[in-house]
């Protein structure tokens, strides 16, 4: 490849000719929620450490931007709700992207590769990161309305 | 690997002439983020998220601050490989993705030297001291 720019050559991973299943799903979904989690959840991480570390007012402008504003500025009702939606994403991302690495140390093993026990663990994966985030969001609600 | 000269496979690079250094430092880093972001996790659902002062309180403890350093070396080293491996695939150009991989890098880095940083700053911050300071 060497000094050549893009060639006739088929382009990796080829989204657009795979036949969707649970296994070819769960291996574009590791991807998309590693990216995620590595770029979006990474800057709301250091978003939230480097408000702690600027102090009170700095955090609670942080707070009031992504999740609640006391004052109820209109702008923040918009990013409130934007904020919930990427949280609820990077919950989603989190449980995907953990429960699709263990199944990838299991898979560096050489074991799971049989047709079945592959579809079934990935379907175990998706399912699983699903119901995780939806548990997750049903303890915040919770906990949120007692106070 | 190890199907070329004998020098070949005794170095053991293969094509790629990195070797399985990627590959393994991808699945030590992996190790890490399941224990310490499972971990950091948990401790969101469990701290008032609202209160400063708790929040400091809790991040100054000398271990805490030490698992989140530790956190922010797993997370940002595992990330810069995993978004490496996405230019790799989808950047064909030879100099945008050169371009990419320099972006990248300080990405992962300046991010990595950002919340080390934010994290020594409350722990070292005169509050969570207490009377007295340093």
């Amino acid at each position: 490849m060497a000094g050549k720019e893009p060639s006739g050559r088929p382009l990796s991973p080829h989204l657009q000719v795979y036949k969707w299943g649970p296994h070819m799903a769960v291996s574009i979904f590791h991807r998309v929620s590693g990216d995620g989690l590595a770029i979006v959840g990474a800057l709301m991480f250091l978003g939230w450490l480097g408000a702690i570390a600027a102090g009170p007012e700095a955090y609670a402008a942080f707070v009031a931007c992504v999740w609640h504003d006391p004052a109820g500025g209109s702008v923040h009702q918009v990013t409130n709700i934007l904020g919930k939606i990427v949280l609820v994403g990077l919950t989603w991302a989190f449980f995907q992207h953990l429960f699709s690495g263990l199944r990838h140390f299991v898979l560096d093993t050489g074991a799971g590769y049989e047709l079945k026990a592959n579809k079934l663990w990935s379907t175990v994966v998706i399912v699983g990161a699903i119901l995780a985030t939806a548990a997750t969001w049903l303890y915040i609600a919770k906990e949120a309305l007692n106070g | 690997m190890g199907n070329g000269t004998p020098l070949g496979r005794v170095r053991g690079l293969g094509a790629s002439h990195h070797g399985t250094g990627h590959w393994l430092q991808q699945r030590l880093t992996a190790l890490g983020n399941v224990l310490l972001v499972t971990w950091f996790v948990v401790s969101l659902l469990r701290l008032p998220l609202g209160d400063h002062a708790a929040l400091m309180q809790w991040a100054s403890k000398p271990m805490v601050a030490f698992a989140l350093i530790l956190l922010v070396v797993s997370v940002f080293w595992h990330l810069r490989l995993g978004l490496q491996v996405l230019i790799e695939d989808y950047v064909h150009g030879e100099a945008t993705r050169l371009l990419s991989i320099v972006l990248l890098n300080f990405y992962a880095f300046g991010g990595a030297a950002y919340g080390i940083f934010a994290i020594v700053r409350i722990a070292l911050a005169p509050a969570a001291l207490g009377p007295g300071g340093m």
